[in-house]
């Protein structure tokens, strides 16, 4: 199961996280009370031009010592704390989670047109490889993720996701079979600019993870849904592939389909399935992503897990159910639900 | 000093009661194991290669097939065979020859390998339901994707190479005209033309009769150039550089002069019956650069058209030579496991040389990852395949399509008898005599063949059905749907399974 819900003001306003932490506990029937998790774009203004990397330490002593040796070695720390967290009597603090704001060495970074990003995303695979006690959760420019094991009003209060404000939050109501229990297990996952949320499972798994393995990528949070996130910044953010077309490529037309469009069409949608057939996602599965540019949702080629689409003004809602849409915007006034793999998204308007 | 006969390898009898003389059985026998004296049929089972021609022609059930009907005193290392091949190579000081695949008792890893499905959590797909994709396109791909946006409109600018699209990733490997009949050849040929993959007409030229079909051929380029010219390479769909074999990885190969009639003289452009020998190595490949020379020649001579692949045999180092060859303009690497097919081979190299297909394809595969080049170029598995199992879990193990050999052959009568190299095949397949060729209707033969390829095909929606996966790139090399039965973590390791239970 799991419950999943997005939403997107696509003028930039800012929305705080009370209502989106009403929707998601309201899908309480799709989750096991085991993981929950918000991300939110746009809560860091006054850090905008630094990585804010979330990290759950185990303690504060040779985990926190390594990270930042390894992060003062690649860039420079503007600013560290804890993340300020408030005790639940149903959620049992298993990790310490820290946040620095980071700005990474652009020099040192070399054969990449994105040292920036690729010096971040190397720290990432290497911290979470190699040092012990520590995971690195959330590695973006101006927004965070906070996840925890519990239910999701919990792990809401936990972090009082109320007080964060964001344009775009994406949130996850787990019912975990991978890894029960497991912070980092929790939704979303992060890579740099992309959140991924997610509801199924990936049965293409094993050829998706080889995929990016074979391009730098490390698997290490024991679930399939980080390898969508690292598609999407493979494909999307390194080969420089639009969201929509990202989407065609993990969850393409069938051939049938490709061989009566136009040939135009029909010659690009072979060569973007040739290209990227190890990227193509199968199984059950429904995926909202966001970066901060917008957010994109879709599910498997034959729909095996709901997704439905509410639209008000300038907002979007993208969420396992309609009545989480619902409750968090009464005034809805479009409603639908998208294609097998058809792609919806929503975007900033600057 | 005499060494005398050894024991039968098989006895035959008759149920006199039953038979009715109809002389079925000594038409058919090419080896003379039946004859005619004074009304009775004699039987010299000496002959006898238990081709089972005979007893499938016979419609009383007349006849039996014993093997092995004397016992030598047992022994674990001195087996009956070991004990014949040294008295053979006594009398002979020859090498001794054999035909099909790897006869020693190897563990199969195919068999220690189990596939997966989906309960709960994932629903399994119905293909009677749903779409099911097994289309596969084998050729060179892009690393990424280059075009241009204007006006909300994609102008793409990668240039695709051409590919062979397959409906279903179940070619027939390489078998030339020589090692088996003109019909048997055009069954095939007329068989993946019906289910929409391709065939490798083998080191031995293209016949006239093959031309209809042409465009789901690969031609063959070994190191004898048999029958090769611009004719040639033009006709072929594909282009395939044989440097190695399965059964006999290291040697060249030989085809007996009996076998080189008129026919195959003019297909092959060879003098009629005179052995056709194809050295060890090529001679003008000593390197890999040398390969990727004559990879790019070929695609010059055909204009850039027309795929290329190259065949090697599953040796040790398979995974960097197969990395080798991706870094050329090679389109396809063919690896063939030591237990893949063959007309005639040394027994020595059949049963000792080379490593197992599952291993290889597994240790290629993750080669190409490891070096971020994988999906550029693929791969297709062949050497000893059996059923839809094994094709399921090649490609599992990183294959995008495998070569059937045996497995077609048998669909065409044969019964794995081993004695390809005598040119006698009483089912007409490997072999040139026109009284034994013609046993083989080529319409009927290749509806035989098309079935088994159907067969299996359907037999992989099904697994991948119920494996959650609609579409054949997300089996390749998707080791988690894989698991490993009593494997040893040595060889775990090497096939990046995970134990059953794991």
């Amino acid at each position: 199961m799991c419950g999943i819900i997005g939403v997107i003001d696509r003028t930039m306003a800012r929305m705080d996280g009370s209502s989106i932490k009403k929707a998601l506990s309201l899908m309480d029937e799709r989750g096991s009370g085991e993981g929950a998790g918000y991300v939110a774009y746009g809560i860091y203004p006054d850090y905008s031009d630094c990585y804010a990397i979330h990290v759950f330490f185990d303690n504060l002593l040779e985990p926190k010592t390594n990270v930042d040796r390894i992060l003062q070695k690649w860039g420079r720390i503007v600013y560290q704390e804890e993340i300020p967290t408030y005790e639940q009597p149903n959620l049992k603090r298993e990790h310490i989670p820290w946040r620095y704001f980071f700005k990474p060495y652009t020099d040192l970074m070399v054969g990449t047109t994105n040292p920036d990003d690729d010096n971040v995303k190397r720290l990432v695979m290497t911290i979470n490889s190699t040092v012990e006690g520590a995971l690195v959760f959330s590695s973006g420019i101006n927004l965070g993720v906070f996840k925890a094991s519990g239910w999701p009003e919990d792990v809401a209060n936990f972090y009082r996701i109320e007080d964060y404000k964001g344009y775009i939050w994406l949130a996850h109501n787990r019912y975990p079979t991978n890894t029960s229990g497991w912070w980092g297990g929790a939704h979303p996952f992060n890579l740099l600019d992309w959140s991924v949320v997610h509801n199924g499972e990936i049965t293409s798994y094993g050829t998706n993870r080889r995929y990016v393995e074979s391009h730098g990528y490390q698997c290490t949070m024991l679930t399939d849904t980080e390898v969508v996130a690292y598609l999407f910044d493979l494909i999307g953010r390194r080969h420089g592939l639009p969201s929509d077309m990202v989407v065609e490529a993990l969850a393409p037309p069938f051939w049938d389909e490709i061989d009566e469009m136009p040939e135009k069409q029909e010659e690009f949608m072979r060569a973007l399935r040739l290209t990227y057939g190890p990227a193509l996602m199968n199984g059950p599965f429904a995926i909202v992503v966001a970066t901060k540019d917008g957010i994109v949702g879709f599910t498997d080629r034959i729909k095996l897990r709901p997704l439905i689409v509410g639209e008000n003004d300038s907002k979007l809602y993208i969420s396992s159910e309609e009545a989480a849409i619902r409750i968090m915007d009464p005034d809805v006034d479009k409603i639908y639900m998208p294609r097998a793999g058809e792609p919806v998204i929503g975007r900033v308007t600057q | 000093m005499s060494l005398g006969s050894v024991p039968l390898k098989y006895k035959i009898s008759i149920d006199r009661d039953q038979c009715m003389k109809c002389m079925r059985c000594v038409d058919n026998c090419s080896y003379g194991v039946y004859r005619i004296e004074d009304d009775k049929i004699i039987i010299d089972s000496r002959k006898c290669t238990a081709c089972h021609r005979c007893i499938s022609m016979c419609p009383r059930d007349a006849i039996m097939l014993q093997e092995r009907p004397v016992d030598y005193r047992s022994h674990p290392l001195w087996t009956t065979e070991a004990r014949e091949d040294v008295i053979n190579q006594a009398r002979s000081g020859k090498i001794i020859l054999s035909g099909m695949g790897n006869a020693v008792d190897y563990p199969i890893i195919f068999d220690r390998l189990v596939l997966d499905a989906c309960q709960v959590t994932n629903p399994s797909i119905d293909p009677l339901r749903e779409p099911m994709e097994l289309r596969t396109y084998i050729g060179k791909k892009p690393a990424k994707l280059d075009f241009t946006m204007k006006d909300g409109d994609v102008e793409l600018k990668t240039k695709l190479a051409p590919n062979l699209k397959l409906d279903t990733p179940i070619m027939i490997g390489h078998m030339s005209y020589g090692a088996i009949s003109l019909n048997a050849q055009l069954s095939l040929a007329k068989a993946v033309a019906k289910t929409g993959t391709f065939m490798g007409t083998g080191e031995g030229g293209m016949h006239e009769a093959i031309y209809p079909y042409q465009d789901h051929t690969i031609v063959q380029i070994a190191s004898g150039r048999f029958g090769v010219d611009i004719d040639y390479l033009e006709r072929g769909a594909a282009i395939e550089i044989k440097v190695g074999q399965g059964a006999k990885p290291g040697i060249g190969g030989h085809l007996p002069g009996e076998k080189v009639c008129a026919d195959v003289s003019c297909t092959r452009m060879i003098p009629l019956g005179s052995d056709a020998i194809s050295p060890a190595p090529h001679h003008d490949i000593y390197s890999i650069e040398d390969l990727a020379q004559l990879v790019r020649s070929l695609k010059e001579a055909t204009n850039w058209e027309k795929p290329v692949f190259v065949k090697i045999a599953a040796v040790h180092n398979v995974a960097a030579i197969a990395a080798g060859i991706a870094r050329s303009s090679a389109d396809a690497v063919v690896i063939d496991g030591f237990k893949g097919g063959t007309g005639a081979a040394p027994k020595v190299f059949r049963d000792n040389v080379g490593i197992p297909i599952e291993a290889a394809v597994a240790a290629v595969d993750q080669k190409l990852n490891d070096q971020g080049i994988r999906n550029e170029v693929s791969i297709i598995a062949s050497g000893g395949l059996r059923n839809s199992g094994d094709l399921a879990k090649s490609i599992a193990l990183g294959a995008d399509a495998v070569y059937i050999g045996t497995a077609s052959l048998i669909a065409l009568g044969c019964r794995v008898c081993g004695s390809c190299y005598r040119g006698l095949c009483p089912w007409g397949i490997a072999t040139q005599r026109p009284e034994l060729v013609e046993r083989i209707d080529s319409d009927v033969g290749s509806e035989n063949v098309a079935n088994l390829i159907r067969g299996w095909t359907l037999e992989l929606s099904e697994l991948m059905g119920a494996a959650g996966l609609n579409s054949i790139e997300s089996l390749r090399g998707n080791r988690e749907r894989l698991r490993g039965y009593m494997l040893d973590e040595g060889l775990l390791d090497v096939l990046k399974v995970e134990s059953v239970g794991a």
